[in-house]
């Protein structure tokens, strides 16, 4: 052998930083239903943290006599309305999603370990009639709060 | 350890926000159907509903009760997600510094109010 | 047997070039290859090293699913070249790139050391108290069919990588555990010859571990050997807030059984020939 290379570490070669970042968050290839289920529990989450911040606020104005919600007050035009409408809908998907996550995170609902056999079967299959299910009562909630917003309720 | 501790008390927050904020939401959002907790009738965010509820101890510790578990709940969460994204230890440090100042501050005004509220809706209601 | 096709039909590879030396930024190039029923995503790398392009780079070993070498993303999806038939995950283009959430050294080879080292972390092993009997055992330790199915699957793992690159968290959070080392971690816990549980637990219970994972479950769907690693991860955390409000059962790891010659024989059990070493 003629040419003499020298000798290159792991640790020296170059590298390019292949993290898919915020994008791995929100795209980056086809996923299972659970995936999305996770990124619209922190959508809700970040949209109810953000209304509840000003709600404290706006709220504790009822001590000072400050009633901005009543009729006549400020936040009582409809574009309000449809925020908070918003808002409930948001806490009725988190909720219910939120229960399946305390079962599943502490180990309910997720099945027991077993051989793996193929075609596998992983706790994604045991946990989805509970998804199901938990999807069809925010459903059930969002449909009786969009009745009571669209005025149909007496 | 720590973060373990954390985590269960955020799981145990989300329960109890379930029932609390569950129970708010049926008397605002429901309430057309439900009519629970306003007995003067018409709007439950009317002035009059909205004085009958602070009036009660049950709404004032209720509401106490539920802006705390709902604050820690909802910042704990935000210091999860902020973390996520490979902040310095100094950055993360203080990003809890803040979460906690605000968890606090927000809490001390959110009682304050209550306990008020409580005290002019029972005036109100005596006078 | 069912006749497979001799057809051949011409697919495009859309395969993620990146030579440190000479370019900035990864680049893709397309390269078009005559596919047969059958043909894996590992024969088509084989007939573009040999046929297209010689430079092309990528891990692979067995060929045959158990090494862990061959991890890709083909389609958006992270799985081994090995096990995937072309003709099952494309029609006329396929993409082929470097598992994401690692650096990426060449080509197709990602680097896998930050996983390794957060495996090595977790102290992969059986740990014990007494030391003497791991490194020179006298006897056997006993463990039911029923305490060995409590972690059996969580030991196929291959260490390919494919989890780690489907993991949302770890596409933003560096110093995340990753789902292949808490599983690891979740198969030693709950071997019972082990009594590391509570070593393990600084890093499995703190702010990079088991509470970094929010069960979006793409490691479980990305793995290629049926481990499961989001069940482990959520059986770990069952056990790590259990330890945490006291409720473990408090259980020693299992007992040596007894040393040679001291076992009581059934009867009708031949004897053992005596010991040679």
């Amino acid at each position: 052998m003629g040419h003499h290379q020298k000798e290159v570490s792991m640790s020296e070669v170059q590298r390019h930083d292949n993290r898919l970042g915020i994008w791995g968050w929100l795209g980056g290839g086809r996923w299972g239903i659970e995936r999305y289920a996770y990124i619209l529990h922190r959508l809700t989450g970040l949209g109810i943290l953000c209304y509840f911040l000003m709600h404290v606020v706006v709220t504790s104005l009822r001590a000072t006599g400050v009633y901005l919600w009543v009729e006549g007050g400020v936040l009582h035009q409809p574009a309000f309305k449809v925020g908070e409408f918003l808002v409930f809908a948001a806490f009725a998907y988190h909720a219910c999603n939120g229960v399946r996550l305390v079962l599943v995170e502490l180990g309910f609902a997720v099945g027991k370990p077993i051989e793996p056999v193929y075609p596998y079967k992983t706790s994604l299959n045991v946990q989805r009639p509970l998804l199901i299910a938990m999807m069809i009562l925010a459903a059930v909630f969002l449909a009786a709060g969009g009745y009571q917003f669209l005025g149909l309720a007496k | 350890m720590r973060e373990t501790k954390y985590w269960t008390w955020h799981m145990a927050a989300g329960v109890a926000i379930l029932f609390l904020l569950g129970l708010h939401m049926l008397i605002m959002h429901l309430g057309g159907t439900t009519h629970l907790f306003a007995p003067h009738g018409g709007e439950a965010v009317s002035k009059a509903n909205s004085l009958f509820r602070d009036g009660t101890l049950f709404f004032t510790v209720t509401y106490i009760l539920l802006l705390g578990v709902a604050l820690y709940h909802g910042l704990y969460g935000l210091r999860t997600i902020l973390f996520e994204l490979t902040l310095k230890p100094a950055v993360e440090k203080l990003t809890t510094v803040v979460l906690v100042v605000v968890g606090l501050g927000l809490f001390g005004l959110g009682t304050w109010a209550a306990i008020a509220a409580h005290a002019v809706a029972q005036a109100g209601a005596r006078g | 047997m069912p006749e497979s096709s001799k057809a051949v039909r011409q697919i495009n590879f859309h395969v993620t070039r990146y030579n440190p030396e000479d370019d900035r930024i990864p680049y893709v190039k397309t390269y078009t290859i005559p596919v047969r029923e059958g043909m894996t995503v590992l024969d088509g790398l084989h007939y573009i090293k040999e046929n297209l392009d010689a430079t092309l780079a990528w891990r692979y070993s067995c060929r045959m699913g158990v090494c862990g070498s061959c991890g890709m993303l083909l389609n958006g999806r992270p799985t081994l070249a090995c096990n995937t038939q072309i003709l099952h995950i494309a029609t006329t283009d396929l993409a082929v790139g470097p598992l994401p959430n690692f650096d990426i050294v060449r080509d197709l080879v990602p680097d896998l050391t930050t996983m390794l080292d957060k495996h090595r972390a977790l102290k992969p092993y059986v740990t014990r108290a007494d030391e003497d009997e791991i490194n020179d055992p006298a006897g056997e330790f006993y463990q039911s069919p029923e305490e060995l199915e409590a972690y059996l699957q969580f030991t196929y793992c291959i260490k390919c990588g494919c989890c780690m690159a489907a993991c949302p968290t770890l596409a933003t959070d560096v110093r995340y555990l990753g789902p292949m080392p808490l599983a690891a971690a979740q198969r030693y816990n709950r071997d019972t010859r082990d009594d590391g549980r509570r070593e393990r637990s600084k890093l499995t219970g703190g702010a990079d571990g088991a509470f970094r994972c929010h069960y979006a479950g793409e490691c479980s769907r990305a793995c290629p050997k049926g481990v499961d690693p989001a069940k482990a991860i959520q059986l770990l955390k069952r056990q790590l807030v259990l330890d945490y409000l006291h409720l473990a059962r408090r259980k020693g790891p299992c007992q040596k059984l007894h040393g040679p010659g001291q076992g009581k024989p059934l009867p009708n059990v031949p004897a053992a020939p005596a010991r040679t070493v």
